[in-house]
């Protein structure tokens, strides 16, 4: 019997992390434990971007998702969790076409994940022998407009891509600057002296 | 040596495939979520759940890891996964400030309850 293969170790461990709390997220019908669920299922989701050589985006994945939007998610959630909003049941029939229009979906997109031949995962040795390098210099010198890993890109077609994302980094700044403002706008405080000028008009 | 039955399966390194069917399940909970959830919040995590579902699958078809060849994403996967992971930070101040704000109007975050356009 082989030994085991330690990356495929953590990557079932963490698979079934993410996946299970992701169904407890589904079937939870208090709105804490779902939050509480999601963080991590999220966090775990990390874990997996770490073992495709992803270590960026791993972490942007805990700092980001886990260390900003959740907590702007649980906020939420204290904000707007009064009795009779933290229990919110769904109605049996609901769950039944749900279920069965869950069932189907996630069977066609597993028959469709197997029936690849690419997809299917390397021999040991092959994989063994792959080197990781660290992503962050090319994904920082991608989003100002250099592509240090296509530089030795010899196909006439493949010297397209070479362009970076420069553009569509400034636009993401612009929309977040965007969104600041106008989620801003939206949640503020109403004041209680429009209402009662209103009153005194009508 | 104990014998476990699915012991083959921790011997031999996972594929793409295997990265695609969790995307998978997360992308069909996300789903549902957002289909069964009546607190405003809970079709907000199923958001979450979908959009992770597909950063899977992205980092998965740019992973030299799992799958080395030139038909892979390469770097333009992990991007591609950076910019959802901002976009859905985005998306996710701007839903929560408008059920904020229909919280504070109508005293409930029951998205059955916004029904006003119905005429």
């Amino acid at each position: 019997m082989e030994s085991i293969y330690w990356p495929t170790f953590f990557f079932w461990l963490f698979s079934l992390i993410s996946c299970s709390f992701a169904v407890g997220v589904l079937l939870a019908s208090n709105i804490v434990r779902m939050a509480f669920y999601l963080v991590l299922s999220l966090a775990s989701i990390a874990g997996l971007f770490f073992l495709a050589g992803a270590d960026f985006v791993g972490a942007m994945q805990i700092m980001i998702y886990v260390g900003g939007t959740l907590v702007l998610l649980i906020f939420g959630v204290m904000l707007t969790s009064q009795e009779r909003f933290i229990e919110m049941k769904t109605p049996s029939g609901e769950w039944v076409i749900a279920f069965f229009i869950g069932a189907s979906l996630l069977g066609l997109l597993f028959q469709v994940a197997q029936g690849v031949p690419a997809w299917q995962g390397m021999d040991r040795l092959e994989a063994e022998a792959i080197a990781v390098e660290k992503t962050a210099t090319p994904i920082g010198m991608g989003l100002l407009g250099v592509r240090v890993d296509k530089l030795d890109e010899t196909d006439k077609s493949r010297q397209a891509g070479m362009s970076g994302y420069l553009l569509i980094f400034e636009i993401v700044s612009v929309h977040l600057l965007v969104v600041l403002i106008g989620a801003a706008y939206l949640a503020r405080a109403k004041r209680k002296q429009n209402r009662e000028n209103l009153a005194s008009v009508t | 040596m104990i014998h476990l039955p699915l012991a083959h399966l921790l011997s031999e390194p996972v594929g793409v495939s295997h990265y695609v069917m969790v995307g998978a399940v997360l992308f069909t909970c996300g789903v549902l979520c957002m289909a069964t959830k009546r607190n405003a919040l809970g079709v907000l995590m199923g958001i979450e759940l979908v959009l992770n579902g597909a950063n899977l699958n992205f980092i998965a078809f740019g992973s030299h890891v799992l799958r080395n060849d030139v038909n892979s994403l390469g770097l333009d996967g992990q991007l591609m996964a950076m910019f959802v992971i901002v976009l859905a930070a985005a998306e996710a101040a701007v839903l929560l400030a408008i059920a904020l704000n229909f919280y504070n109007n109508h005293n409930s975050i029951d998205v059955d309850r916004a029904d006003e356009l119905l005429g």
